[in-house]
């Protein structure tokens, strides 16, 4: 695999039952940069996300062929385990999902699912809250209330947690699911801000039905139809210059 | 390429995974264990059942005291008992579980209803029976029979009705209400228009329930009106309809009760005949209502 290649994906297909969702989909998702997967609903770009660290599977009837290859293995492979996977490649979901359970235990929360008990130092478990708390710059807010419930927060702060519960598990991709929909514009604004600041640590996939806010937070640009990647450019590029008469017609807003 | 793959378990993971295998055979184990007494109980009714059941077994008259069988007295004593106790307890139940989803506003008084509905039951139905007698008969002047035996049912079930009506509604998602309000629709409208036919399935299901919980109880009719034997007309329609609103009755639950402890020398076929074909009827009325549940179900969309 070639170096700065995060996600080599190929000829990957995916069905739910005898639905066929993607039709045999190849790319590659660069590391260390935002790349923003845009296309109308039911084109297959949550279904690809969601396949990148196989959160599909637990719904029964899917089915998959081809490769996905992240960090040189195929995560398909019969010896992958989920829960490495999912270390590795995290995912943060529409609406904010923290779980009913204090601030202090959500961040914690993948620590404790990753090491047996007697591993864990209460003093290493602070340090780790009071750092991915203040990498998504909720630390000031939250540091007095650490142990009231996650759900009573703000929107845009619960989602900001949700994000920062996935840092102490040193990620490599974080996977965004129209991360800021739930959210009204000054937290959409703030959420892009600190997924800027992520990127420099991790590799960012993002789907998002926001034409404006893909073309503002990504680098590079997938767009899906139907199953199928029409473009995968440089976000730039896709905005000035789309190669495909139809990928013109969607970013113009003609269908959607 | 330092490590092969870099997604293997850790032992860790392994750990956790032996862990939740168990949780999963333990939590599977006890669900089948459930099914044990269940299948023990049926099959050895049936067994010990099967000399007895016979056609002119279910439609004979009780002769020799049930001796030498017959239930068709009883069976029809259950039939009408139950029907009667549904026509009486549904709508009531319905309406009010309506009233206190719907309309209701969250206060002391709405609160209190809901207390006493929760405490009407926990009562057991033997204090039901008193109080039907006590209410009924000594306060009204009520004869003892069917009508006054299947009110006294109706007060015992009514709490189930309430609840599992509540249940139903509330369980019809909020924003359909607004959305009809909205479109300038009143509550009542709103109701009988999406609120009650989204949640039908779930109302139905429980009017049926308690109809088997009260085709099966004995308590609450043994002081109103149920007896051990009563002439029934050989032949034409009353021979369907044995009993008068007023009469007397016999009832399943009852003659089992009776022939299982006050007559001696009861064949053993007999006491398990009786018992299976109420076990049938109330797993039948069962049936249904799971048949219902799953047609709605998949019919529900949202």
């Amino acid at each position: 695999m070639q170096d700065g290649v995060s996600i080599d994906i190929r000829d990957y297909s995916l069905w739910y039952g005898k639905f066929q969702a993607l039709l045999s989909v190849s790319t590659q998702i660069k590391q260390g940069i935002i790349t923003a997967m845009i296309g109308p609903s039911g084109c297959g770009k949550t279904t690809l996300l969601r396949s990148f660290n196989r959160i599909n599977e637990r719904y029964g009837n899917v089915s998959t062929s081809g490769l996905i290859t992240i960090l040189g293995k195929n995560i398909l492979d019969e010896d992958v385990s989920v829960a490495s996977l999912r270390k590795r490649v995290g995912m943060v979901f529409q609406r904010p999902n923290p779980l009913p359970i204090s601030i202090y235990e959500n961040i914690v929360f993948g620590i404790k699912s990753h090491t047996p008990s007697r591993e864990r130092k209460r003093a290493d478990l602070d340090a780790a809250v009071e750092s991915a708390l203040r990498e998504v710059s909720l630390w000031d807010a939250v540091k007095d209330c650490l142990d009231d419930r996650a759900t009573e927060l703000t929107l845009e702060q619960q989602q900001k947690l949700c994000i920062a519960r996935l840092l102490p598990l040193k990620p490599d991709i974080i996977l965004m699911d129209e991360p800021c929909s739930a959210l009204d514009a000054s937290g959409i604004e703030r959420i892009e801000e600190l997924i800027t600041e992520l990127k420099r640590t991790f590799t960012i996939v993002m789907v998002t039905h926001n034409m404006a806010q893909a073309r503002r937070a990504s680098d590079e640009c997938i767009f899906m139809l139907m199953g199928e990647i029409i473009e995968h450019t440089r976000t730039l590029d896709m905005f000035m210059n789309p190669q495909h008469e139809k990928t013109a017609m969607y970013i113009e807003g003609r269908y959607g | 390429m330092p490590d092969s793959n870099p997604f293997s378990p850790s032992p860790y993971e392994l750990n956790k995974e032996s862990r939740a295998t168990l949780a999963e055979w333990t939590t599977f184990s006890i669900s089948v264990a459930l099914l044990i007494p269940v299948a023990l109980i049926l099959t050895m009714i049936a067994i010990k059942a099967a000399p007895a059941i016979s056609w002119p077994y279910l439609t004979g008259d009780v002769s020799r005291s049930g001796a030498a069988g017959g239930i068709w007295g009883p069976l029809m004593g259950t039939f009408y008992l139950t029907m009667l106790c549904l026509v009486i307890v549904a709508p009531i139940g319905v309406l009010a579980g309506i009233y206190i989803n719907e309309y209701a506003p969250d206060n002391k008084f709405t609160r209190s209803i809901m207390v006493a509905v929760t405490s009407l039951a926990g009562v057991p139905s033997i204090v039901h029976a008193l109080f039907g007698l006590g209410a009924f008969v000594a306060t009204m002047g009520m004869p003892k029979g069917l009508l006054t035996a299947a009110m006294t049912l109706s007060v015992m079930t009514l709490p189930v009705i309430i609840t599992s009506t509540r249940e139903a509604l509330s369980g019809v998602p909020k924003n359909f209400r607004e959305a009809c309000w909205n479109l300038g629709a009143s509550r009542w409208q709103t109701i009988r228009t999406i609120v009650l036919p989204n949640s039908f399935g779930g109302i139905l299901t429980g009017v049926i329930l308690v109809i088997a919980r009260a085709a099966g109880e004995t308590a609450p009719i043994m002081f109103m009106g149920a007896v051990m034997w009563l002439r029934i007309a050989p032949s034409g329609p009353e021979r369907l309809m044995p009993y008068g609103l007023n009469d007397e009755f016999m009832a399943l639950s009852n003659h089992l009760n009776l022939i299982s402890k006050d007559i001696p020398g009861m064949p053993e076929e007999m006491k398990f005949g009786s018992a299976l074909v109420l076990l049938t009827l109330i797993l039948f009325i069962n049936g249904i209502a799971s048949l219902v549940r799953l047609h709605l179900r998949r019919r529900k969309r949202w």
